[in-house]
């Protein structure tokens, strides 16, 4: 057993072996998923909150469904609505949640951080969800898997990042844990949309994306985020297309085998072309999705396993 | 007549920049006469053997923030009184930026008498530069003057409004008053949280480049050519603003600055996992900034220490990063902190106590911050090296917001003497 952690609030501290057990782990769900080999005693028992303190459908449903996969009593919590309206703090929220004794708290939240605040406040095992433009651990460990299933390995391969990388939390999950299986990162992006001190991240970067795709094995395009297109750090959506977004002559630059990935969701025209999205000899895109059920169903079976040999067995048995 | 002798000290005394064994004579509140080491006390006196311990001007702290009016359950006048004493501060020069600001003689007034009620030590209150510290028209900084405000300040808040500010100053200059600004670019400052760059872009957290503050101060430093006001600013924190603010000395322009000893101490990284209490306006700065401000102080190019004393509640720190209030109490771990400088021999003790006492003095005008004759008795005795860990629950302010909770420290404030009379005994 290699993997230590008691929350799965980013990949930054996860050791390189922790991560490969959960992908091996993932690796296995991603098969019995395919075949309908069903696991509904691995969490039998827990329950697992969902706590959404920003806009999800995508994410929300995955873990929903990849607890459900397990067995785990599922409660979808949709907090913009909620108690923060009417004054309650993070920390209020937390305690109160904490008293109806979830096993898994499954938490998004627009500020960085928050999550790591939260999970210092309560007894059970803390995924983060996504916080601010801090980290989206499920997210990196689901593309890891992907590369990993179409490459055959997740070292020594040359994967580019590209677009909105400043406001991006999956950008950041993604850079931390592809430079821990050591490969070679590359990241394309206009300099507006760069995050500061980006020299010291040990990539490399570039403004020009036939230049940044040249050769590499995985193209990873970004979201941009609707209200950054206009004005404030790129001119307009079309001359962002123009420079930024991946059509096949740019995509002619990188490696023939290169696969393309996007976390979704599209926005088709702006940071990628349809027919590259659609097209099944490259894109890998619907994997990334069945992908994700797998690797929240390992990361919630590891911690899980970790929460339960905490509890002392009286306490189990309550 | 009541005389009390201060025997076997060691002097620190930043006018002479000098630290070493002597004595010191009191008169009715009044420092009589500086000895040497082996003078004997007049027989009339009380004598206190200072044990070989360090005997400096007691600290003048410029910009402390005392929650009254408006938000005392974080600190009171009383609380700020004995927090002050307990860290060998003798006067706490006070922020207008209260609830509502201090704009008027009438406030003005409030703040002066709750001083005199309940305070030890001796308050000296700043006033706002304009109407409810909101940029737009200035307040009757002839009237707060004669009321007895001893600087002007919106604090934190920058005046955007150039042609505001520069009447502002020009008005001030007439009056000999003391205008005290914040160098912030608004534009580029605004939602950030910590200093952008690597730290800033791993957390997730917005951030200002450090640039920000010498834009700032590049305008202003304009204006002051323009109106020839008296001008301090209160926190330099990066290197890049450093080389602007030692030209404008070199042309003669008469500008002062200061920094928070925060700044001095620690740097980004200690942010860590998001810790609220190191989160300070300006945010705290690279590695290579602090020790290119300790630099300066050394030097004497930053003129002044301060705490930046501010305090805030548990609610307003217990939150995510981004949301959470700025500022820290600083007056009870001012010389503690200031003490790690010495001790990494980055400054020495008279040097620091130019910074804390003399300096702060001069600009303000006062006789205090030297160990002269005719300069008022207020006085600390510290032991520089005595080490403990803080316990934050232990702090005397009513906020305990301090980012220096559990850190091991050097320096006990054994005792803080104002106008002669003794206000503070340590352990």
């Amino acid at each position: 057993m290699t993997f230590r952690a008691k929350h799965l609030l980013g990949i930054e501290p996860l050791h390189p072996t922790e991560i490969t057990t959960l992908l091996d782990l993932a690796d296995g769900y991603a098969d019995h998923n395919r075949r309908g080999v069903a696991h509904r005693d691995v969490l039998a028992g827990l329950t697992q909150i969902n706590m959404f303190f920003e806009n999800s459908t995508r994410t929300q449903a995955s873990f929903e469904l990849a607890g459900k996969r397990l067995g785990a009593d599922v409660m979808n919590m949709g907090m913009q609505a909620s108690s923060i309206k009417k004054g309650e703090t993070l920390i209020d929220t937390a305690l109160t949640l904490n008293a109806m004794r979830p096993d898994l708290l499954v938490v998004r939240h627009p500020h960085s951080g928050a999550v790591d605040l939260l999970a210092q406040k309560v007894n059970c095992a803390v995924l983060n969800a996504g916080d601010g433009r801090h980290e989206h651990p499920t997210q990196a460990l689901l593309d890891a898997l992907t590369i990993r299933r179409a490459k055959g390995r997740l070292h020594r391969l040359s994967i580019a990042i590209c677009g909105d990388i400043a406001h991006s939390r999956v950008a950041r999950s993604n850079i931390m844990l592809l430079g821990k299986m050591e490969n070679r990162i590359r990241l394309i992006a206009p300099p507006t949309l760069m995050p500061s001190g980006v020299a010291d991240f040990g990539v490399e970067v570039f403004e020009n994306m036939e230049e940044g795709l040249k050769d590499v094995d995985v193209v990873m395009m970004l979201r941009l985020q609707k209200e950054r297109m206009d004005g404030g750090f790129i001119p307009s959506e079309r001359e962002y297309f123009h420079r930024y977004g991946l059509d096949a002559e740019k995509l002619a630059h990188a490696k023939p085998d290169a696969i393309v990935m996007h976390p979704g969701p599209m926005n088709r025209g702006v940071e990628i072309d349809g027919t590259i999205a659609d097209d099944i000899n490259r894109s890998v895109i619907q994997e990334q999705v069945e992908m994700g059920v797998a690797v929240r169903m390992a990361a919630m079976d590891l911690l899980a396993q970790n929460l339960r040999a905490s509890r002392s067995p009286a306490e189990v048995m309550v | 007549m009541k005389t009390t002798f201060f025997a076997n000290a060691r002097l620190i005394d930043p006018v002479a920049l000098t630290d070493g064994p002597g004595a010191i004579l009191i008169e009715d509140g009044i420092i009589k006469e500086v000895l040497d080491a082996g003078a004997t006390p007049p027989k009339s006196a009380n004598v206190i053997d200072c044990g070989g311990q360090c005997l400096a001007p007691g600290i003048i702290d410029i910009g402390v923030k005392v929650s009254e009016p408006g938000e005392r359950h974080k600190e009171s006048f009383r609380s700020v009184g004995v927090a002050a004493a307990a860290g060998g501060v003798t006067t706490i020069v006070t922020r207008p930026d209260t609830l509502p600001a201090i704009d008027t003689p009438e406030t003005l007034e409030f703040v002066e008498r709750r001083a005199q009620e309940d305070a030890p030590v001796h308050v000296l209150p700043m006033a706002a530069l304009t109407k409810g510290r909101e940029g737009r028209e200035m307040t009757e900084i002839g009237f707060l003057q004669d009321a007895g405000a001893v600087a002007f300040t919106d604090c934190d808040r920058v005046v955007t409004n150039t042609k505001v500010f520069s009447r502002a100053l020009t008005y001030a200059r007439s009056l000999g008053a003391l205008v005290i600004g914040h160098v912030q670019e608004p534009g580029l400052s605004e939602g950030a949280a910590v200093t952008s760059g690597k730290f800033a872009s791993l957390r997730g957290l917005p951030g200002v480049s450090p640039m920000a503050e010498r834009m700032a101060l590049d305008r202003d430093i304009a204006l002051l050519e323009m109106t020839g006001a008296r001008y301090h600013v209160d926190q330099i924190t990066t290197a890049r603003a450093l080389p602007a603010l030692e030209r404008a000395k070199r042309n003669g322009l008469q500008i002062t600055a200061g920094i928070g000893v925060h700044h001095l101490t620690l740097n980004e990284l200690d942010v860590a996992d998001y810790r609220t209490f190191f989160k300070l306006k300006p945010p705290l700065r690279s590695e290579d900034d602090r020790v290119a401000v300790v630099q300066a102080v050394a030097e004497g190019l930053i003129d002044i220490i301060s705490s930046m004393h501010t305090p805030q509640d548990e609610e307003s720190k217990r939150l995510p990063y981004e949301e959470a209030a700025s500022g820290a109490v600083g007056l009870e771990t001012l010389l503690p902190a200031a003490l790690r400088l010495y001790h990494a021999e980055m400054i020495d003790l008279p040097r620091l106590f130019r910074a804390m006492s003399l300096n702060p003095a001069h600009l303000l005008g006062l006789t205090a911050g030297r160990l002269q004759a005719e300069a008022p008795a207020d006085l600390v005795l510290f032991d520089p090296d005595a080490p403990f860990q803080l316990d934050r629950a232990a702090l005397l302010s009513k906020s305990k917001n301090t980012p220096f909770d559990g850190a091991r420290m050097q320096g006990r404030i054994l005792g803080t003497w104002v106008s002669g009379e003794r206000i503070w005994e340590g352990a």
